[in-house]
């Protein structure tokens, strides 16, 4: 059988710079299903992040519009926030420990160090929560001024994920006590923890733009 | 117990929203009638409804992309014939029902029109060209869709139960704030879009993986077809852009609820910040629609010209280009906020940048035809009436991205003439072209080919009839969303406006018989061979419509065109390639979870709209129930085996072969 002009090398008619024939991309088809869950994950917590920048600009926008009430610098108070802190960035170390048991298919490890991501996840709501309710207490509520509005409406939101987190993570704890180690629920798990260590770069961002800059403006 | 929820809300006193809800409401229980009387229930359950298979939601999509054009354009219709005849005079709508008009005139001709025409599209497409078996989350698929259908329905409620927003489509504040709109309207669009918002962002996130991730083997990014590289342009937009609209809807919605002071006038809110973060998702939105359909364009010229794309690479990197600029021009829609001439002029250039691009692909077009043999089928007839028709909407555009000109002609009649003419001849011109091309893919049956040129002949002139006079209007002073006037000069281009309006709807009656005609005469019409166009791309290599799996085995890609190249091969064979070995495929189960979180959704936003918040718990109780019982089933995928494969497959070799041998496609 002859060769066909189209599969000689460099074979362009219309001069169109074509260079599709030449050697194969190393490109082996479709990624696993681990791989294809965990990406997508990804693309979505960048959407997330894009989310939390709508809120971070309205604050970095109303953070200076108090109305005459109190600025951040009258209100925040940084000893509560680095409890804050600390209960979150361990209850991702937590998660990071049950990372390793999870994959080591250790079930109990695995529940213990969930239940200590969920317990310190729990203590930097209600830590949040009592922070809320006290600036409310003292007359400062979101009603009162743009500034106001923008500092509950961001740090909630990443309060609103610390809860949803939770509810997921505890959730998959009484998925994995009925069911154990399944395929689907060690990449539900794998895309928890990138949830969980995400929240934790927001909260970063939250402490340095709301708290670190507000005490000092 | 039921909120702000009494009779009081049915708008008894209005005949106009009371018998359109009433014909509605009447069309509804006879199809539901129909459907149970023929017992065609089980079906729709089983194959339609619970279906996760991106070529049955692509479908879904699209349906209601059209059902939606309906509701759209007959609130153009009511607002071209009001204008008509207000001259002096009141007309047959009041300022408040003409206001709810436009405001949903715009909400549902962009988000439940044109949104669902181009990821229906997407959906059916892409997999297809790239070679996989569906999408990379086929269930979430099958959510996306639904929580559309929520938004849909949530909207169109608003016609029947209170009222809706009277704040224009993007409910600009002050006006769509409490003081100012104490009534349900803008919440009905604020919770509707919010819903059918999560539904687009996850369906971007899906197929963003989908192409990135699913490709066949040897389709690499730089053979990938452009219409799949358009559509991943779209939906990178569609992640970095839907959740700025998320945030700032949920703004509006903490002041609207909660009494916060985001967009108000008081207390330090700031209404120009709405504005800003809105059109940082609204620019990117009018590319996420347009970018599709550039590469349906694409596509069509290509194959009706019988020719491989001119520039395939300067055709992806204008793409990628415009996707990027597309997050560096929003202020030109708000010249007149008063930001200053350095940043209006910044504006204004990246405004005129982002049409260099765009000039490319035209040209690319352009060349791509000359020294073509070209067949004038429908499909290229809305290209090339989109190539005039879209040059004309760009010119004007770039004209408005001129700020002193903008100062002028901000919120004239020209700007409604600019956006609806790249908008009409853009992306609807684009979704009837793909509409056309693909057809027979789907459905296995070509459409009546004379309906549908009368319909694209109907639509093109009526378009220029329709909103040719609105240019001439705009210079001569007359602004948007007025619903009567006193200026004599202004109603003889109303009235010929009004008869525009009245050639589209010819345009898209000739849609409909084009549909029916094509149904009845589908055997005359069939496509055996799966490849009716002498195409190019690799959706033309499997049956029409395509199995379930969509290639028996995967397709293994050797340079662009990768259909286009295997048929040559197999021409100058004589013969097809060797049968490959059939293995089993696992094909994801059918799951009503898409359609019971849209039922929970639906509940959701109704009782918030009306503040009945046990309603609220309960809707969200049951969206999370059901993400349990989702996340709990054993078995989510069912498995065909070789031997069913290996028999499909060689069914469809058979055509191909026969085809072959009588030396040419066709």
């Amino acid at each position: 059988m002859s060769t066909i002009a189209s599969e000689l090398p460099g074979f362009d008619p219309h001069r169109l710079g074509h260079r599709g024939d030449g050697p194969d991309p190393a490109d082996h088809g479709p990624a696993p299903k681990r791989i294809v869950v965990g990406y997508g994950f990804w693309i979505f917590l960048l959407s997330d992040f894009v989310m939390f920048s709508g809120f971070f600009a309205a604050y970095a926008v109303l953070s200076t519009s108090t109305a005459g009430g109190p600025s951040g610098r009258d209100l925040f108070d940084l000893h509560n926030v680095a409890i804050e802190t600390a209960c979150l960035l361990a209850s991702s170390f937590a998660c990071g420990m049950a990372s390793i048991a999870v994959e080591e298919r250790k079930a109990l490890p695995a529940q213990l160090w969930l239940a200590v991501t969920a317990v310190l996840g729990l203590a930097f709501l209600i830590l949040e929560v009592k922070e809320f309710l006290a600036l409310i207490a003292a007359g400062n509520d979101p009603q009162h001024s743009a500034f106001l509005s923008s500092f509950f409406t961001l740090v909630g939101c990443h309060g609103l994920h610390v809860s949803a987190g939770v509810l997921w993570l505890l959730t998959m704890m009484a998925q994995l006590f009925s069911k154990g180690f399944a395929p689907n629920l060690l990449r539900r798990f794998r895309c928890f923890s990138l949830f969980w260590h995400a929240l934790d770069i927001i909260w970063v961002a939250v402490f340095t733009v709301v708290y670190l800059i507000g005490v000092t403006q | 117990m039921f909120g702000k929820l009494s009779w009081s809300a049915i708008p008894l006193h209005e005949p106009i929203p009371l018998i359109t809800c009433m014909v509605i409401v009447a069309i509804i229980f006879g199809t539901l009638l129909l459907v149970l009387l023929k017992g065609w229930a089980p079906y729709l359950w089983k194959e339609w409804i619970t279906s996760v298979d991106h070529k049955r939601v692509g479908v879904m999509y699209f349906l209601l992309g059209f059902i939606m054009l309906l509701r759209g354009f007959s609130d153009a219709i009511m607002m071209r014939s009001q204008l008509a005849v207000a001259y002096n005079a009141p007309g047959y709508l009041p300022p408040d029902h003409y206001d709810q008009i436009f405001s949903a005139h715009g909400t549902i001709m962009i988000f439940f029109v044109a949104m669902p025409f181009v990821i229906g599209l997407m959906n059916f497409v892409v997999p297809l060209q790239i070679g996989s078996r569906d999408v990379a989350f086929p269930t979430l698929n099958s959510v996306s869709l639904w929580l559309t259908a929520s938004g849909v329905l949530l909207v169109n409620l608003s016609l029947g139960i209170g009222e809706f927003s009277r704040a224009g489509w993007l409910a600009y504040p002050p006006l769509s704030e409490l003081s100012f709109s104490p009534g349900v309207g803008v919440d009905y669009y604020l919770w509707s879009l919010q819903i059918s918002g999560i539904g687009t962002l996850l369906s971007g996130v899906n197929l963003v993986t989908t192409i990135l991730k699913l490709r066949a083997p040897g389709m690499a990014l730089s053979r990938m077809p452009v219409f799949s590289w358009t559509a991943l342009a779209s939906n990178l937009l569609i992640v970095a852009a839907f959740p700025i609209l998320t945030a700032t809807f949920a703004m509006l919605l903490l002041d609207r609820y909660l009494d916060f002071h985001f967009f108000t006038n008081e207390l330090g809110g700031n209404p120009m910040m709405y504005i800003n973060l809105i059109w940082a998702w609204g620019h990117p939105e009018v590319y996420i629609l347009i970018l599709p359909c550039f590469g349906v364009f694409s596509e069509v010229i290509s194959t009706f010209s019988s020719k491989p794309l001119f520039g395939y690479r300067s055709m992806v990197m204008a793409t990628m280009v415009i996707c990027v600029l597309s997050f560096m021009v929003w202020l030109h829609h708000f010249f007149t906020m008063g930001a200053g001439a350095d940043v209006n002029g910044f504006f204004g250039i990246m405004t005129m940048i982002i049409a260099v691009p765009t000039g490319v692909k035209v040209f690319n077009w352009l060349f791509t035809m000359y020294g073509g043999r070209i067949r004038f089928t429908t499909p290229i007839l809305w290209a090339v009436g989109f190539m005039v028709t879209f040059v004309i909407g760009g010119i004007t555009g770039v004209l408005m991205a001129v700020p002193p000109a903008d100062f002028i002609l901000h919120n004239s009649l020209f700007l409604i003439a600019h956006f609806h003419n790249v908008i009409i001849g853009g992306v609807v011109f684009g979704a009837f072209a793909g509409y056309t091309y693909w057809f027979p893919k789907v459905f296995g049956f070509k459409l009546h080919e004379g309906w549908g040129k009368a319909a694209f002949w109907f639509w093109f002139f009526g378009f220029y009839v329709a909103f040719m006079p609105l240019y001439v209007l705009g210079g001569m002073g007359m602004t948007r969303r007025m619903q009567h006037y006193d200026v004599a000069a202004w109603k003889p281009y109303l009235v010929v406006a009004a008869l525009g309006a009245v050639l589209i709807l010819c345009g898209i009656v000739c849609h409909i018989a084009q549909l029916v005609v094509s149904i009845r005469s589908r055997h005359r019409l069939a496509d055996l061979t799966g490849d009716p166009w002498d195409g190019r791309t690799l959706e033309w290599i499997t049956t029409s419509p395509p199995p379930v799996f969509n290639f028996a085995v995967l397709p293994n890609v050797k340079g662009e065109e990768a259909y286009w190249g295997m048929k040559q091969k197999a021409l100058a064979a004589g013969q097809l390639a060797e049968e490959p070995i059939y293995e089993d495929i696992e094909v994801p189960r059918n799951t009503p979870t898409g359609f019971v979180t849209a039922f929970f959704s639906t509940i959701t936003g109704f009782a918030l709209i009306w503040h009945i918040w046990w309603l609220v718990c309960l809707g969200l109780l049951g969206a999370f129930l059901t993400f349990v019982r989702f996340a709990w089933r054993n078995e989510d995928e069912y498995r065909i085996p070789a031997s069913e494969v290996a028999r499909l497959d060689r069914e469809r070799r058979r055509t191909r072969s026969a085809v072959i041998a009588s030396g040419s496609i066709e």
